[in-house]
Protein backbone atom coordinates (compact mmCIF):
# COMPACT_ATOMS: atom_id res chain seq x y z
CA UNK A 1 0.00 0.00 0.00
CA UNK A 2 1.41 3.30 -0.95
CA UNK A 3 1.07 5.67 2.04
CA UNK A 4 1.27 9.64 1.09
CA UNK A 5 4.23 11.38 3.11
CA UNK A 6 4.94 15.12 3.69
CA UNK A 7 7.20 16.79 1.39
CA UNK A 8 9.89 17.19 4.19
CA UNK A 9 10.18 12.93 4.67
CA UNK A 10 12.03 11.56 1.88
CA UNK A 11 11.95 8.11 2.55
CA UNK A 12 14.61 7.08 0.36
CA UNK A 13 16.84 9.54 2.83
CA UNK A 14 15.23 7.67 5.73
CA UNK A 15 16.54 4.50 4.24
CA UNK A 16 20.20 5.49 4.23
CA UNK A 17 20.01 7.34 7.40
CA UNK A 18 18.63 4.34 9.31
CA UNK A 19 21.60 1.81 7.37
CA UNK A 20 24.09 4.09 8.69
CA UNK A 21 22.46 3.82 12.11
CA UNK A 22 22.30 0.21 12.26
CA UNK A 23 25.59 0.34 11.40
CA UNK A 24 26.86 2.67 13.51
CA UNK A 25 25.28 0.55 16.93
CA UNK A 26 26.72 -2.71 15.25
CA UNK A 27 30.26 -1.06 15.62
CA UNK A 28 29.58 -0.16 19.08
CA UNK A 29 28.22 -3.52 19.90
CA UNK A 30 31.72 -4.66 19.51
CA UNK A 31 33.31 -2.62 22.25
CA UNK A 32 30.80 -4.62 25.09
CA UNK A 33 29.84 -7.91 25.85
CA UNK A 34 26.46 -6.78 25.91
CA UNK A 35 24.10 -4.70 23.87
CA UNK A 36 20.46 -4.17 23.47
CA UNK A 37 20.92 -4.65 19.38
CA UNK A 38 17.29 -6.06 17.92
CA UNK A 39 15.09 -3.95 20.55
CA UNK A 40 17.54 -0.55 18.90
CA UNK A 41 16.75 -2.63 15.13
CA UNK A 42 13.08 -2.68 16.04
CA UNK A 43 12.37 0.94 16.39
CA UNK A 44 15.17 2.51 14.07
CA UNK A 45 12.59 3.83 11.32
CA UNK A 46 10.04 4.94 14.13
CA UNK A 47 13.31 7.13 16.48
CA UNK A 48 14.39 8.20 12.22
CA UNK A 49 10.87 9.74 11.86
CA UNK A 50 10.33 10.86 15.38
CA UNK A 51 13.56 12.93 15.46
CA UNK A 52 13.87 13.46 11.48
CA UNK A 53 10.01 13.91 10.04
CA UNK A 54 7.93 14.93 13.04
CA UNK A 55 9.71 17.05 15.67
CA UNK A 56 9.83 20.33 14.77
CA UNK A 57 13.32 22.20 15.48
CA UNK A 58 14.23 25.55 16.12
CA UNK A 59 16.36 28.29 14.22
CA UNK A 60 19.76 26.22 16.09
CA UNK A 61 18.56 22.66 14.36
CA UNK A 62 17.76 21.47 18.38
CA UNK A 63 14.21 19.58 18.57
CA UNK A 64 11.73 22.18 19.79
CA UNK A 65 9.50 18.85 20.72
CA UNK A 66 10.45 16.67 23.30
CA UNK A 67 11.76 12.37 22.51
CA UNK A 68 10.96 9.87 25.41
CA UNK A 69 12.12 6.39 25.04
CA UNK A 70 9.84 4.73 27.10
CA UNK A 71 11.31 1.53 26.64
CA UNK A 72 15.23 2.40 27.64
CA UNK A 73 16.30 -0.67 26.41
CA UNK A 74 15.82 0.74 22.48
CA UNK A 75 18.31 3.86 23.74
CA UNK A 76 21.11 2.94 21.21
CA UNK A 77 19.01 4.23 18.08
CA UNK A 78 18.48 7.54 20.03
CA UNK A 79 22.10 7.45 21.18
CA UNK A 80 23.32 7.24 17.61
CA UNK A 81 20.78 9.60 15.92
CA UNK A 82 21.75 12.26 18.62
CA UNK A 83 25.37 12.06 17.89
CA UNK A 84 24.68 12.68 14.57
CA UNK A 85 22.76 15.74 15.71
CA UNK A 86 26.01 16.81 17.53
CA UNK A 87 24.11 16.77 20.81
CA UNK A 88 26.33 14.04 21.89
CA UNK A 89 29.46 13.99 21.14
CA UNK A 90 31.48 10.57 19.40
CA UNK A 91 33.43 10.03 22.49
CA UNK A 92 30.07 9.53 24.43
CA UNK A 93 29.26 6.53 22.28
CA UNK A 94 33.00 5.57 22.57
CA UNK A 95 32.71 5.19 26.11
CA UNK A 96 29.49 3.65 26.21
CA UNK A 97 28.79 1.48 29.23
CA UNK A 98 32.40 1.84 30.28
CA UNK A 99 33.91 3.50 33.18
CA UNK A 100 34.05 8.04 32.67
CA UNK A 101 31.45 7.23 30.26
CA UNK A 102 27.79 8.93 30.36
CA UNK A 103 25.93 6.05 28.20
CA UNK A 104 24.47 3.75 29.60
CA UNK A 105 22.29 0.83 28.64
CA UNK A 106 19.38 2.84 29.66
CA UNK A 107 18.63 6.49 29.23
CA UNK A 108 19.64 8.84 31.96
CA UNK A 109 18.04 12.29 32.62
CA UNK A 110 20.69 15.04 32.78
CA UNK A 111 22.57 13.49 29.90
CA UNK A 112 21.92 15.77 26.91
CA UNK A 113 18.70 15.22 24.69
CA UNK A 114 17.46 12.77 27.29
CA UNK A 115 13.86 13.51 28.17
CA UNK A 116 13.76 10.63 31.16
CA UNK A 117 15.26 7.94 32.77
CA UNK A 118 13.69 4.76 31.78
CA UNK A 119 14.45 1.05 31.77
CA UNK A 120 12.15 -0.34 34.33
CA UNK A 121 9.03 -0.53 32.31
CA UNK A 122 5.56 1.07 32.30
CA UNK A 123 7.34 4.30 33.20
CA UNK A 124 8.02 6.34 30.44
CA UNK A 125 4.33 6.96 29.39
CA UNK A 126 3.65 8.43 32.99
CA UNK A 127 6.25 10.59 32.52
CA UNK A 128 5.08 11.40 29.36
CA UNK A 129 1.35 12.95 30.24
CA UNK A 130 2.98 14.71 32.37
CA UNK A 131 5.51 16.87 30.15
CA UNK A 132 2.37 16.72 28.00
CA UNK A 133 0.31 18.14 30.18
CA UNK A 134 2.62 20.72 31.63
CA UNK A 135 3.21 21.79 28.09
CA UNK A 136 -0.42 22.48 27.64
CA UNK A 137 -0.44 24.67 30.78
CA UNK A 138 2.30 26.36 29.54
CA UNK A 139 0.90 26.85 26.26
CA UNK A 140 3.99 26.33 24.43
CA UNK A 141 2.96 24.25 21.83
CA UNK A 142 5.55 21.53 22.37
CA UNK A 143 4.94 17.85 21.55
CA UNK A 144 5.83 14.87 22.89
CA UNK A 145 6.54 11.58 21.22
CA UNK A 146 7.07 8.60 23.31
CA UNK A 147 8.44 5.41 21.95
CA UNK A 148 6.73 2.80 23.89
CA UNK A 149 6.87 -1.37 23.67
CA UNK A 150 4.17 -3.32 23.37
CA UNK A 151 5.38 -5.58 25.90
CA UNK A 152 4.78 -1.82 28.49
CA UNK A 153 1.37 -2.33 27.29
CA UNK A 154 1.03 -5.14 29.81
CA UNK A 155 2.05 -3.20 32.94
CA UNK A 156 -0.57 -1.55 34.96
CA UNK A 157 1.02 1.40 35.05
CA UNK A 158 0.92 2.21 31.43
CA UNK A 159 -3.00 1.83 31.50
CA UNK A 160 -3.17 4.46 34.20
CA UNK A 161 -1.38 6.47 31.91
CA UNK A 162 -3.38 5.81 29.02
CA UNK A 163 -6.55 6.72 30.81
CA UNK A 164 -5.20 9.70 32.18
CA UNK A 165 -3.74 11.01 28.79
CA UNK A 166 -7.24 10.81 27.27
CA UNK A 167 -9.60 12.20 30.86
CA UNK A 168 -6.84 15.41 30.08
CA UNK A 169 -7.26 15.67 26.75
CA UNK A 170 -3.36 15.63 25.94
CA UNK A 171 -3.73 16.02 21.97
CA UNK A 172 0.11 17.20 22.00
CA UNK A 173 1.08 13.49 22.98
CA UNK A 174 2.06 10.45 20.53
CA UNK A 175 3.29 7.40 21.21
CA UNK A 176 4.76 5.45 18.70
CA UNK A 177 4.15 1.66 19.62
CA UNK A 178 7.00 -0.67 18.89
CA UNK A 179 4.69 -3.71 18.43
CA UNK A 180 7.61 -6.23 17.77
CA UNK A 181 5.41 -8.95 19.69
CA UNK A 182 8.51 -10.21 21.73
CA UNK A 183 8.71 -9.47 25.07
CA UNK A 184 12.07 -10.69 27.26
CA UNK A 185 11.34 -14.15 26.71
CA UNK A 186 8.31 -15.46 24.44
CA UNK A 187 6.37 -14.10 21.48
CA UNK A 188 3.68 -11.60 23.01
CA UNK A 189 0.66 -12.84 20.60
CA UNK A 190 0.97 -16.59 21.62
CA UNK A 191 1.94 -15.94 24.99
CA UNK A 192 -0.98 -13.50 25.51
CA UNK A 193 -3.75 -14.09 23.21
CA UNK A 194 -6.57 -12.66 25.10
CA UNK A 195 -4.38 -9.27 24.89
CA UNK A 196 -4.86 -8.67 21.68
CA UNK A 197 -6.27 -6.47 19.53
CA UNK A 198 -3.83 -3.75 20.80
CA UNK A 199 -5.59 -0.57 18.61
CA UNK A 200 -9.19 -1.18 19.75
CA UNK A 201 -8.23 -1.15 23.22
CA UNK A 202 -6.48 2.30 22.52
CA UNK A 203 -9.56 3.58 20.76
CA UNK A 204 -11.33 2.18 23.82
CA UNK A 205 -9.85 4.63 25.73
CA UNK A 206 -10.21 7.15 24.22
CA UNK A 207 -7.52 7.74 21.93
CA UNK A 208 -6.92 7.89 17.95
CA UNK A 209 -4.81 5.10 16.63
CA UNK A 210 -3.87 4.18 13.45
CA UNK A 211 -1.87 1.14 12.32
CA UNK A 212 1.15 0.89 9.99
CA UNK A 213 4.54 -1.03 9.03
CA UNK A 214 6.84 0.76 11.62
CA UNK A 215 9.87 0.27 8.92
CA UNK A 216 8.25 2.47 6.63
CA UNK A 217 8.95 5.83 8.17
CA UNK A 218 7.29 7.72 5.79
CA UNK A 219 3.76 5.84 6.89
CA UNK A 220 4.62 6.64 10.49
CA UNK A 221 4.87 10.32 9.37
CA UNK A 222 1.96 10.62 7.59
CA UNK A 223 -0.17 8.76 10.49
CA UNK A 224 0.63 11.52 12.42
CA UNK A 225 0.27 14.28 10.42
CA UNK A 226 -2.61 13.14 9.05
CA UNK A 227 -4.40 12.64 12.02
CA UNK A 228 -8.38 13.43 12.71
CA UNK A 229 -7.45 16.63 14.90
CA UNK A 230 -9.11 17.41 17.74
CA UNK A 231 -8.38 16.62 21.15
CA UNK A 232 -7.26 13.35 21.61
CA UNK A 233 -4.02 11.88 22.32
CA UNK A 234 -2.72 9.14 19.82
CA UNK A 235 -1.03 6.24 19.34
CA UNK A 236 0.60 4.76 16.54
CA UNK A 237 0.96 1.02 16.47
CA UNK A 238 4.14 0.25 14.17
CA UNK A 239 4.39 -3.39 13.14
CA UNK A 240 7.67 -4.08 13.50
CA UNK A 241 10.79 -6.86 13.29
CA UNK A 242 12.84 -7.29 16.86
CA UNK A 243 16.38 -7.08 15.14
CA UNK A 244 14.83 -5.99 12.11
CA UNK A 245 17.39 -6.11 9.05
CA UNK A 246 19.24 -9.00 10.48
CA UNK A 247 18.56 -12.75 9.48
CA UNK A 248 19.92 -14.16 12.09
CA UNK A 249 18.77 -11.62 14.96
CA UNK A 250 14.97 -11.22 13.71
CA UNK A 251 12.61 -13.04 15.61
CA UNK A 252 15.00 -14.60 18.07
CA UNK A 253 14.77 -14.01 22.00
CA UNK A 254 18.69 -14.39 22.32
CA UNK A 255 19.19 -11.09 20.52
CA UNK A 256 16.96 -8.82 22.81
CA UNK A 257 20.55 -8.22 24.88
CA UNK A 258 23.71 -9.72 22.93
CA UNK A 259 26.42 -8.31 21.07
CA UNK A 260 27.10 -10.37 17.97
CA UNK A 261 30.66 -12.20 17.91
CA UNK A 262 33.19 -11.05 15.46
CA UNK A 263 31.98 -13.23 12.49
CA UNK A 264 28.33 -12.59 13.54
CA UNK A 265 29.45 -8.81 13.28
CA UNK A 266 30.37 -9.71 9.66
CA UNK A 267 27.23 -11.19 8.66
CA UNK A 268 25.22 -8.74 10.21
CA UNK A 269 27.23 -5.51 8.37
CA UNK A 270 26.95 -7.30 5.10
CA UNK A 271 22.98 -7.83 5.02
CA UNK A 272 22.36 -4.22 6.55
CA UNK A 273 24.68 -2.96 3.22
CA UNK A 274 21.98 -5.30 1.25
CA UNK A 275 18.96 -3.91 2.99
CA UNK B 1 -2.26 19.82 59.91
CA UNK B 2 -3.64 18.74 56.54
CA UNK B 3 -5.68 21.82 56.87
CA UNK B 4 -2.57 24.33 57.52
CA UNK B 5 -1.20 22.00 54.68
CA UNK B 6 -4.13 23.19 52.14
CA UNK B 7 -3.73 27.07 53.18
CA UNK B 8 -0.25 27.42 52.99
CA UNK B 9 -0.07 25.40 49.33
CA UNK B 10 -3.26 28.01 48.52
CA UNK B 11 -1.46 31.04 49.45
CA UNK B 12 2.03 30.23 48.09
CA UNK B 13 0.38 28.73 44.43
CA UNK B 14 -1.68 31.94 44.24
CA UNK B 15 1.25 33.85 43.48
CA UNK B 16 3.47 30.90 42.19
CA UNK B 17 1.94 29.29 38.56
CA UNK B 18 4.55 26.54 38.91
CA UNK B 19 2.49 25.28 41.74
CA UNK B 20 0.39 22.34 41.39
CA UNK B 21 -1.17 19.58 42.82
CA UNK B 22 -1.71 15.81 41.61
CA UNK B 23 -4.26 13.87 44.00
CA UNK B 24 -5.62 10.22 43.93
CA UNK B 25 -9.03 10.58 44.66
CA UNK B 26 -8.27 12.07 47.73
CA UNK B 27 -8.34 15.79 48.69
CA UNK B 28 -7.37 18.08 51.36
CA UNK B 29 -10.41 19.80 51.86
CA UNK B 30 -11.22 24.17 52.44
CA UNK B 31 -8.17 25.88 50.92
CA UNK B 32 -7.39 23.54 48.39
CA UNK B 33 -11.34 22.97 47.20
CA UNK B 34 -10.84 27.18 47.05
CA UNK B 35 -7.56 26.82 45.16
CA UNK B 36 -9.08 24.22 42.64
CA UNK B 37 -12.04 26.33 41.64
CA UNK B 38 -9.72 29.54 41.40
CA UNK B 39 -6.98 27.05 38.97
CA UNK B 40 -8.58 24.51 38.05
CA UNK B 41 -5.87 23.13 35.25
CA UNK B 42 -3.40 23.66 38.25
CA UNK B 43 -5.46 21.07 40.37
CA UNK B 44 -5.27 17.19 38.78
CA UNK B 45 -7.01 14.20 40.34
CA UNK B 46 -5.81 11.00 38.71
CA UNK B 47 -8.76 9.11 40.39
CA UNK B 48 -7.43 5.45 42.31
CA UNK B 49 -4.25 5.58 40.44
CA UNK B 50 -1.14 6.39 42.06
CA UNK B 51 1.31 5.11 39.51
CA UNK B 52 0.54 7.90 37.00
CA UNK B 53 0.04 10.33 40.11
CA UNK B 54 3.93 10.33 40.92
CA UNK B 55 4.75 9.78 36.89
CA UNK B 56 2.65 12.80 36.00
CA UNK B 57 3.93 15.22 39.22
CA UNK B 58 7.69 13.59 37.68
CA UNK B 59 7.19 14.65 34.11
CA UNK B 60 5.44 18.02 35.24
CA UNK B 61 8.39 19.01 37.04
CA UNK B 62 10.21 18.31 34.47
CA UNK B 63 8.89 20.67 32.10
CA UNK B 64 9.32 23.12 34.73
CA UNK B 65 6.65 22.75 37.22
CA UNK B 66 6.50 22.17 40.72
CA UNK B 67 3.93 19.58 41.86
CA UNK B 68 3.15 18.27 45.28
CA UNK B 69 1.29 14.97 44.68
CA UNK B 70 -0.81 14.11 47.47
CA UNK B 71 -3.11 10.74 49.19
CA UNK B 72 -3.21 8.98 51.95
CA UNK B 73 0.54 7.68 52.64
CA UNK B 74 0.28 3.98 52.15
CA UNK B 75 -0.78 4.80 48.93
CA UNK B 76 1.45 7.98 48.50
CA UNK B 77 4.52 5.77 49.10
CA UNK B 78 3.82 2.04 49.02
CA UNK B 79 1.86 1.58 45.87
CA UNK B 80 4.14 3.72 43.56
CA UNK B 81 7.18 3.28 45.33
CA UNK B 82 9.03 2.46 42.34
CA UNK B 83 7.96 5.54 40.82
CA UNK B 84 9.03 7.63 43.66
CA UNK B 85 12.30 5.77 43.70
CA UNK B 86 13.12 5.98 39.51
CA UNK B 87 10.73 9.00 38.81
CA UNK B 88 11.50 11.48 41.21
CA UNK B 89 14.28 10.35 43.41
CA UNK B 90 16.71 9.24 40.33
CA UNK B 91 15.86 11.98 38.04
CA UNK B 92 16.37 14.21 41.60
CA UNK B 93 13.18 16.17 40.77
CA UNK B 94 11.66 18.44 43.19
CA UNK B 95 8.32 17.14 43.58
CA UNK B 96 6.91 16.52 47.14
CA UNK B 97 5.20 13.37 48.42
CA UNK B 98 2.47 14.29 50.82
CA UNK B 99 1.53 11.37 52.94
CA UNK B 100 -1.82 12.08 55.08
CA UNK B 101 -2.27 9.63 58.02
CA UNK B 102 1.25 8.77 58.51
CA UNK B 103 1.98 6.36 61.41
CA UNK B 104 -1.18 4.73 62.45
CA UNK B 105 -3.21 7.93 62.21
CA UNK B 106 -5.86 5.94 60.80
CA UNK B 107 -6.81 3.96 63.55
CA UNK B 108 -10.06 2.37 62.78
CA UNK B 109 -9.37 1.21 59.06
CA UNK B 110 -6.70 -1.28 59.31
CA UNK B 111 -3.36 -2.33 58.50
CA UNK B 112 -3.92 -1.16 54.87
CA UNK B 113 -3.68 2.55 55.64
CA UNK B 114 -1.08 2.02 58.19
CA UNK B 115 2.42 3.78 57.18
CA UNK B 116 3.70 2.26 59.53
CA UNK B 117 7.17 1.91 57.73
CA UNK B 118 6.83 5.07 55.80
CA UNK B 119 9.90 7.05 57.15
CA UNK B 120 12.12 4.21 56.98
CA UNK B 121 11.36 3.34 53.65
CA UNK B 122 11.59 6.49 52.67
CA UNK B 123 14.85 7.08 54.29
CA UNK B 124 16.30 4.40 52.58
CA UNK B 125 15.64 5.85 48.87
CA UNK B 126 18.63 8.05 47.83
CA UNK B 127 17.85 11.76 47.13
CA UNK B 128 14.62 11.65 49.20
CA UNK B 129 14.29 13.99 52.01
CA UNK B 130 11.80 12.97 55.06
CA UNK B 131 9.92 15.19 56.42
CA UNK B 132 7.75 14.66 59.55
CA UNK B 133 6.14 17.73 61.69
CA UNK B 134 4.90 17.04 64.99
CA UNK B 135 2.43 19.89 64.62
CA UNK B 136 -0.14 22.62 62.20
CA UNK B 137 2.74 25.09 62.37
CA UNK B 138 5.98 22.90 61.71
CA UNK B 139 3.53 21.44 58.72
CA UNK B 140 3.35 24.92 57.73
CA UNK B 141 6.86 25.78 57.63
CA UNK B 142 7.86 22.31 55.92
CA UNK B 143 5.09 23.32 53.29
CA UNK B 144 6.57 26.63 52.74
CA UNK B 145 9.96 25.27 52.32
CA UNK B 146 8.80 22.18 50.02
CA UNK B 147 7.30 24.40 48.07
CA UNK B 148 9.82 27.16 47.64
CA UNK B 149 12.90 24.90 47.63
CA UNK B 150 14.52 23.45 44.32
CA UNK B 151 16.90 20.75 45.73
CA UNK B 152 15.17 17.57 45.02
CA UNK B 153 12.21 14.90 45.93
CA UNK B 154 10.87 15.16 49.46
CA UNK B 155 8.26 12.60 51.63
CA UNK B 156 6.25 14.96 53.86
CA UNK B 157 4.61 13.00 55.76
CA UNK B 158 1.55 14.56 57.67
CA UNK B 159 -1.01 12.87 60.05
CA UNK B 160 -4.47 14.00 59.10
CA UNK B 161 -6.47 17.21 60.82
CA UNK B 162 -7.43 18.31 64.52
CA UNK B 163 -3.92 17.90 65.54
CA UNK B 164 -3.05 20.14 68.71
CA UNK B 165 -0.48 23.09 68.74
CA UNK B 166 2.93 21.95 70.33
CA UNK B 167 5.85 24.50 69.18
CA UNK B 168 4.30 27.73 69.63
CA UNK B 169 6.55 28.72 72.02
CA UNK B 170 9.33 26.63 71.19
CA UNK B 171 12.88 28.41 71.45
CA UNK B 172 14.24 27.39 68.35
CA UNK B 173 12.60 27.98 64.70
CA UNK B 174 11.40 25.28 62.26
CA UNK B 175 14.98 24.72 60.02
CA UNK B 176 15.54 22.44 57.29
CA UNK B 177 17.99 19.40 58.45
CA UNK B 178 17.99 20.54 61.99
CA UNK B 179 16.95 19.55 65.33
CA UNK B 180 14.53 21.54 67.26
CA UNK B 181 14.66 22.46 70.22
CA UNK B 182 11.34 22.20 71.93
CA UNK B 183 11.92 22.33 75.51
CA UNK B 184 15.69 22.92 76.75
CA UNK B 185 16.48 20.09 79.82
CA UNK B 186 19.79 18.79 81.01
CA UNK B 187 19.07 15.39 82.13
CA UNK B 188 17.10 13.69 79.27
CA UNK B 189 16.87 14.54 75.77
CA UNK B 190 14.25 12.74 74.01
CA UNK B 191 13.67 13.19 69.76
CA UNK B 192 11.42 12.83 68.65
CA UNK B 193 8.83 13.81 65.10
CA UNK B 194 5.45 13.45 63.68
CA UNK B 195 2.21 13.44 65.52
CA UNK B 196 3.02 11.25 68.59
CA UNK B 197 4.97 14.56 69.62
CA UNK B 198 1.99 14.68 71.71
CA UNK B 199 2.68 11.98 73.45
CA UNK B 200 6.11 12.61 74.00
CA UNK B 201 6.10 16.10 75.77
CA UNK B 202 3.66 13.79 78.19
CA UNK B 203 6.61 11.31 78.73
CA UNK B 204 8.64 14.51 79.35
CA UNK B 205 6.24 16.21 81.89
CA UNK B 206 5.76 12.46 83.60
CA UNK B 207 9.60 12.83 83.85
CA UNK B 208 9.73 16.59 85.11
CA UNK B 209 7.07 15.23 87.52
CA UNK B 210 9.90 12.75 88.59
CA UNK B 211 12.58 15.28 89.03
CA UNK B 212 13.96 14.88 85.68
CA UNK B 213 15.06 18.28 83.67
CA UNK B 214 13.95 17.00 80.10
CA UNK B 215 14.83 18.45 76.70
CA UNK B 216 13.08 17.75 74.06
CA UNK B 217 13.50 18.08 70.25
CA UNK B 218 11.77 17.34 67.09
CA UNK B 219 13.58 15.79 64.25
CA UNK B 220 11.50 17.30 62.13
CA UNK B 221 14.06 16.15 59.17
CA UNK B 222 14.85 12.90 59.20
CA UNK B 223 16.30 13.11 56.06
CA UNK B 224 18.95 14.36 55.55
CA UNK B 225 19.61 13.85 59.16
CA UNK B 226 20.76 16.35 61.68
CA UNK B 227 23.98 13.72 62.48
CA UNK B 228 25.69 16.96 64.40
CA UNK B 229 22.94 17.73 66.35
CA UNK B 230 22.18 13.83 67.21
CA UNK B 231 26.12 13.30 67.99
CA UNK B 232 25.53 16.71 70.37
CA UNK B 233 22.86 15.25 72.13
CA UNK B 234 24.36 12.11 72.54
CA UNK B 235 27.34 13.65 73.99
CA UNK B 236 25.76 16.61 76.00
CA UNK B 237 23.29 14.01 77.70
CA UNK B 238 23.39 11.50 80.21
CA UNK B 239 20.11 9.72 78.95
CA UNK B 240 18.86 10.11 75.36
CA UNK B 241 15.29 8.34 74.25
CA UNK B 242 14.23 8.51 70.91
CA UNK B 243 9.96 8.23 70.29
CA UNK B 244 8.34 7.49 66.83
CA UNK B 245 5.09 6.13 65.11
CA UNK B 246 7.14 4.26 62.73
CA UNK B 247 8.32 0.37 62.88
CA UNK B 248 11.56 -0.49 64.04
CA UNK B 249 13.54 -1.41 61.09
CA UNK B 250 15.33 1.72 59.50
CA UNK B 251 13.96 4.37 61.91
CA UNK B 252 14.97 6.87 63.71
CA UNK B 253 15.82 4.80 66.48
CA UNK B 254 17.82 2.77 64.88
CA UNK B 255 19.80 4.95 63.07
CA UNK B 256 20.60 7.25 66.11
CA UNK B 257 21.60 3.97 67.66
CA UNK B 258 23.95 3.49 64.77
CA UNK B 259 25.48 6.89 65.41
CA UNK B 260 25.98 6.32 69.01
CA UNK B 261 27.70 2.98 68.12
CA UNK B 262 29.86 4.80 65.47
CA UNK B 263 30.45 7.93 67.94
CA UNK B 264 31.37 5.73 70.97
CA UNK B 265 28.83 7.51 73.12
CA UNK B 266 28.72 6.94 76.85
CA UNK B 267 24.87 8.09 77.57
CA UNK B 268 22.00 5.59 77.80
CA UNK B 269 19.79 5.30 75.06
CA UNK B 270 16.48 4.14 74.69
CA UNK B 271 14.43 3.69 71.62
CA UNK B 272 10.25 3.40 71.31
CA UNK B 273 8.53 2.67 67.81
CA UNK B 274 5.74 0.93 66.49
CA UNK B 275 5.84 -2.88 66.76
CA UNK B 276 7.51 -4.93 64.09
CA UNK B 277 4.12 -6.24 63.61
CA UNK B 278 0.85 -5.70 62.01
CA UNK B 279 -2.19 -5.55 64.36
CA UNK B 280 -5.58 -6.20 64.02
CA UNK B 281 -6.87 -3.61 66.28
CA UNK B 282 -9.65 -0.87 66.01
CA UNK B 283 -9.64 2.65 68.30
CA UNK B 284 -8.39 5.86 68.73
CA UNK B 285 -4.72 6.61 67.32
CA UNK B 286 -3.65 6.38 71.18
CA UNK B 287 -5.67 2.74 71.29
CA UNK B 288 -3.49 1.82 68.63
CA UNK B 289 -0.21 2.97 69.25
CA UNK B 290 -0.89 1.61 73.13
CA UNK B 291 -1.50 -1.76 71.26
CA UNK B 292 2.14 -1.40 69.23
CA UNK B 293 3.37 -0.83 72.81
CA UNK B 294 3.43 3.19 72.84
CA UNK B 295 1.92 5.36 75.82
CA UNK B 296 2.97 7.72 77.91
CA UNK B 297 2.46 5.82 81.22
CA UNK B 298 4.23 3.10 79.77
CA UNK B 299 7.03 5.05 78.00
CA UNK B 300 7.17 7.16 81.49
CA UNK B 301 7.56 4.03 83.72
CA UNK B 302 10.20 2.00 81.33
CA UNK B 303 12.02 6.00 81.75
CA UNK B 304 12.14 5.81 85.54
Amino acid sequence: MEHRVSNAFDRAAARARCRAYRRRILEISQQVSALHVAPAFSCTEITDAAYNGLMRRGADGAPLDVFLMSKGHGCMIQYVILEEMGVLERRDLDLYCKPGGRLGAHPDYGVPGIAASTGSLGHGLGIAVGQAYAERLKKTGVRIFCVLSDGELQEGSTWEAMMMAANLRLSNLVVLLDNNDFSGLERMSEAHRAFYPVLDKARAFGWEAAEVDGHDGGAIVEAVEGRAGGDRPMLVTCRTVKGKGVSYMEHVPIWHYRSPNPEEYRRALAEIEEN
Amino acid sequence: MRNRFADVFYDLAKDDPRLCIVVADISPAGSIARFREEFPERFVNTGVAEQIMIGMAAGMAQRGLKPFAYTIATFALYRPFEMVRDDLCYQNLPVTVVGIGGGVTYSTLGATHHAQEDVALACAVPGLSVIAPCDPLEAEAATRWCATQEQGPVYLRLAKAGEPVLTADAPEPWEFGRLRTLRPGRDVCVLSYGAIMDMTLEVADRLAAAGRSVCVKSVHTVKPLDRAGVEAALKDFAHVVVIEECAPNGGLGMQVKAIAQETGAHCRLDAFSLADAFIHCYGSHADLLAEHGLSAERIAAALL
